[in-house]
This record gives structure tokens, sequence and C-alpha cells, in this order.
């Protein structure tokens, strides 16, 4: 009884306590391992192929010439052979194929055959490469036994690190697994902890506050890490995900993680303050984790969004992650080469701690 | 027992909320190793006095000490010294008793064997059983594990056996006296006076925030006599509780 009373010791026991916890809850893992996850492999398997259009061959059309051979060789049109006129003309105003050949041969001695081709409107994107693909090729075709007259066009190929979907994906599902474990989790455990009385015997006992909070951020951290681990070898060894200095890179991954998650947690402790009931506690997560889900670059570069929603995109603290994720996963960066996102998630900590300690209630 | 001295003692405690008082300047002393009683009507005040021994909850005026540790200076010292089991606690979620207990140990620094916790207050069998999932008998008598943990001189039991059936009633005031033989102060809250009688050496209460009377239940059942009261029905020797035991038996009952 004589003996000092030891901090650490109370810490870690609440760590190791909620991470038996946290283990145990359904919603963590699936949060955390299994939303991620679907989305790796949904987007792992879609992205090996690049990009696809398809093509009818109307009913009819001869089959045995050099066009549809060529056709059938090109990686970028699908061939589909068993529509229906109907089908097709049907297909076509929808937009689900780019187009409609038909080749026959030609009663006039020259050229062997003609090729007639009808292009949807429906879906001008995949009707135009529809078209510059058909070009090329009858360009190709055509010119196989001539000279060039003007220039000869030479092509080669710089080969590069391939950049693969799961390069671009991986690292926004995993940024937007550690928002939505540090936002809902944090939210989740400290209102309910609360409500349930449990911190009040926490508090007739000789524990710190600080040694409540770290401990429950210890185990939040241990989870989202293990998850994050996880998640980067499968990507790895499933779909090929780049890390381009092996061990290195996942540490560097793992740092930034953490950095994220910390960050996010001042969200969680936000919104276990402000919420009034459990079930407000979902809708406040998701006005903070939503808008970051779609416009931090998670699944799509915010290059691509329109010019008056980038300054939005720019000011979320989730942008960073990701973005700093990307560079070191596939350029190679270190940790000092990021550290302009770095600095603004840390900006975003300081901001959203100093509201956490206004907002947030203990009883 | 026969030894008066004060292990707490409370002078002129205040608690005010914005809009009443609560406790309206409580003065008593508690005894080493006495059971002490806390007796009155819902929101007479019970609970906020304990809580402010407890140091869980700030007083407005007065004083208390807990083993000669201020409320005010030694609040820490004192929760190492005291047991807590709080009339509405939760306990946290997804872990078994065991795993409880070792979280337990580790808020009160203090190494401990859980099982031998749990075999204290007969719940072995539950080691692995989630707190939820226990009965009510169960919930109070693993509470009550949890306040024993660090070996405490004195425990404070607030209404442990509101809701529950005869069987584990009784079952609990053999456990609260067992803690008492072990060398234990207990302070304890309860709406049934049959168990202020059997198990408390003394009992304070309270009404509107002040204390109206302290004494063994002994005497103030005497003073009420000599005062001239009786009871409207002779009373006989067993009362229905007796017939209840005595047909569903003694036993310990989990359910």
């Amino acid at each position: 009884m004589n003996k000092p009373y030891n901090h650490t010791k109370a810490t870690l026991a609440l760590a190791k306590a909620s991470f038996r916890s946290i283990m145990r809850s359904p919603s963590a893992v699936v949060f955390t391992l299994a939303f991620p996850l679907i989305f790796i492999l949904v987007f792992g398997f879609l992205g090996g192929g690049g990009i696809k259009v398809d093509l009818a061959i109307a009913p009819g059309s001869d089959l045995e010439n050099p066009v549809i051979k060529t056709l059938e060789s090109t990686s970028v049109v699908k061939l589909l052979k068993d529509k229906t006129a109907a089908e097709i003309d049907q297909e076509l105003e929808k937009g689900n194929i780019a187009g409609v050949i038909d080749v026959h041969k030609n009663i006039a001695p020259q050229p062997a055959y003609l090729a007639d081709v009808r292009y949807t409107s429906a879906a001008p994107d995949k009707g135009n490469i529809l078209k510059s693909v058909l070009n090329n090729l009858m360009y190709s075709l055509n010119s196989r036994d001539l000279k060039p007259s003007v220039a000869e066009f030479r092509e080669s190929t710089v080969h590069g690190r391939t950049y693969r979907t799961i390069d671009f994906i991986l690292p926004g599902q995993l940024g937007f697994s550690l928002l939505s474990t540090g936002v809902f989790g944090t939210a989740f455990v400290f209102f309910s902890l609360r409500q349930t009385l449990v911190i009040k015997r926490f508090f007739a006992t000789p524990v710190k506050r600080a040694s409540i909070i770290l401990g429950e951020g210890l185990a939040r951290i241990g989870f989202a890490l293990l998850g994050a681990i996880f998640i980067i070898l499968i990507g790895h060894f499933f779909f090929h995900f780049t890390l381009i200095h092996g061990a290195l890179t996942v540490l560097n991954m793992l740092i930034l993680s953490i950095i994220g998650l910390v960050v996010f947690m001042g969200f969680g402790f936000v919104v276990s303050g402000i919420a009034k009931s459990e079930s407000t506690i979902p809708p406040i997560a998701n006005i903070i984790t939503l808008p970051q889900f779609l416009l931090s670059g998670t699944f799509f570069s915010i290059d691509h969004f329109p010019v008056w929603l980038q300054p939005i995109s720019r000011a979320l603290p989730l942008t960073y992650l990701n973005d700093a994720m990307r560079k070191v996963a596939f350029e190679g960066a270190g940790l000092w080469d990021v550290k302009l996102q770095i600095l603004i998630m840390l900006v975003w900590g300081v901001g959203i701690y100093a509201l956490a300690v206004k907002v947030f209630k203990w009883e | 027992m026969d030894s008066n001295n004060a292990i707490i003692s409370v002078r002129n405690l205040v608690k005010s909320y914005a809009d009443f008082k609560a406790v309206k300047g409580l003065s008593f002393d508690v005894y080493e190793n006495e059971i002490f009683g806390l007796l009155g009507p819902n929101g007479a005040g019970k609970t906020t006095t304990l809580e402010i021994i407890e140091t869980l909850r700030e007083k407005t005026s007065g004083e208390i000490f807990v083993d000669g540790l201020s409320v005010d200076q030694d609040a820490n010292a004192i929760k190492r010294i005291i047991g807590v089991q709080l009339q509405a606690a939760g306990y946290y979620p997804n872990l078994n008793l065991v795993e409880l207990m070792e979280l337990f140990a580790g808020l009160y620094g203090v190494n401990i064997k859980p099982m031998e916790m749990l075999e204290k207050v007969n719940l072995q069998d539950k080691a692995k059983a989630k707190y939820k999932a226990l009965s009510g008998g169960q919930k109070q008598r693993f509470s009550i594990a949890t306040t024993l943990l660090n070996s405490p001189k004195i425990i404070f039991l607030d209404e442990p056996t509101t809701g529950l059936d005869p069987q584990a009633r009784r079952n609990l005031w053999d456990l609260i006296t067992e803690i008492r033989k072990n060398g234990t102060t207990v302070v304890i809250t309860t709406h049934y006076m049959d168990e202020a009688e059997q198990l408390c050496d003394r009992v304070a209460f309270v009404e509107h925030g002040e204390i109206i009377a302290l004494d063994t239940p002994d005497n103030l059942i005497d003073q009420l006599l000599s005062r001239g009261f009786e009871r409207k029905k002779e009373v006989k020797k067993a009362n229905l509780e007796d017939v209840f035991i005595s047909l569903t038996g003694r036993e310990w009952r989990e359910g």
C-alpha cells in the first residue's frame, strides 16, 4: 500500500482492456478491415485490364477478314458477336456498347472489304476511343505495303514502374480506414463509457484522466496499425501494390498512419462531446468522414475535380494523408519529403484538439 | 467494534446545486470496522453524501476526513484505501470477468489473482462470462469483488441489494458480514429496514439533506417504543419473507 502508484501500469491495463474490447467489437473490425479490403478487392480486380470498349459485330457481317482478325487481337476492344440487330440498337442508344461494325466483301475490286461503323453518342468518351482505335487500325491495314511519302512514324515506349490502380486505391482506402476508426471508434467508445458510467467507476480508482485517454489511444493506434499492416500486405502480395523500399516504406506508411489517426481521433473526441445521444453519433461522424471520403482523393485524384471544388479538397486533412501515403509508397519519398503534408495534418491536429478540450465531457 | 475510532468524519457537509440544496450541513462519524448504514427515502441525499466522501463529487462546504486524509488535499490517497460500489455502474464492454479483474488490478496498481478474487464472491464458475450476462445478484457480487481488489480499509456499497430476490439478498448479507469480519469498515445505503436492522451496527436516517436520527438499530427501536409507539397488528414470530425462504430454500440461486 505504501509503494507509489504506478500510472504506466494503469495506462497499460486500460490499453490492454480496450484493445481486447475493440478486437471483439464487430463494427470496429468491419470498418477498419472489411470495408477497405472489399474496395481493394473490387478495384484490385477491376484495375488489371485498363480501358475497354465494347464493339458489337452486326449480324450477317463477314467474320473471316483482316479487319475482324486485327480487332480480335486489339486489347482495348472487346468484340460482341452474338447480338441481334434489335439488341444492338438498344444498347447503342443506352451507350452500353461503343459502336457496331458490319464488314462485308466489296463488289467493286478495290478495296477488298467495306466496313460500316456506327458509333454511340450516349457515351461519347467510349465512342471517341473506339473511333481512334478504328482509324489507327484501318490506317495500318491500308498502309501495310506502302512506303510513307511524308514521314515515317517510329514509336517506342519508355519503361517505368507500372502505376496500377491498386497504387492509387490502397493508400486512399488505408487513409479512409484510419479516418473511420479514429472518428467513429473514439466517439462511440468515450460516449458509451461515459453513458454506462464505466468512466465514473474508473474515477473511483486512483487512475488519472490522462491515463484513460492515453490507454484508449494506444489501444486504437495498435488496432489501426494491425489493420494497416494487414491491408498493405494483402495489397502487396495479392495485387502487386508497389512498396519501393520494402519494409522501410511500410514503416514510413505506419508512421504516417499514426499521425493521421491521432488527428482523426481528435475529431472523435469532439463528436463524443457534442453528441446528445448514441443515435446522434453516426450522423455527426458522417458529416466529418463522408466529405473526406469523397473529396480527399480516396477514389479519384482530386486533379479531376472541378476547379471550384479543388480548394475544398485541399483543405481536408485526409487529402494530405492520402497524398503523403502515395508519395511514400509509389515514389519512394521519405518522411522528410512529405513534411508539408505532415505539417498540415499537425496544424489540423492542434486545431481539433483545442476544440476537443473545450467540448469533451467526462460525465 | 467496541473501539470508537472514527475512520470517517464528516463535519457540516453542504452540497448545493444551482436550484436546491441536496445536503444541508451533515455531521457524523463512521467508526473503524463497523457496518454503518445511511437510510432514507430516495432523493434524501444519501448517494450525494456517499459520492462526496468517495471523492467523486465536489462538496460546497464542510470538512471530511477519511482515515485522517482530507478529501480536499488527498483525494488520490483516499481512492487507494477505499473500495467503491456505485448504485449504477457499468463495466468495460466485451470483457469477461477475469479480464475486468485484470483491468481493475491495473487501475488500482495491485497484483492479484483474478480467480481468487472471483472465488471470494463465489463467481469462479462465471470467470469467462461477460458482466452483461450475469444475474442481478451476480452483478452485485462482482461489483463488490472489484471494490476488494486493493484490500481497502473502507468499502462503500450504494444500495447493493435493490432489485434482488430474497435468496440473493441474504447471500449478499453473508458476504458483507464476511468482509467486515476481515477488518474492513463498511458504509452501506439501503431502502430495506430489515436489512439495516440485521446488518448495521449503527444507522443514520437522512431526510431532506439532514440527519434526523443516528444510533444503533436497537436503541432507535427502543426510543420509538418508549414514545408509546405500537404496531397496529400483533407481530408474529415469523414474517412472509421467512415463509418465502423456508418454502424456496436458502441455497444459492443463479438466475
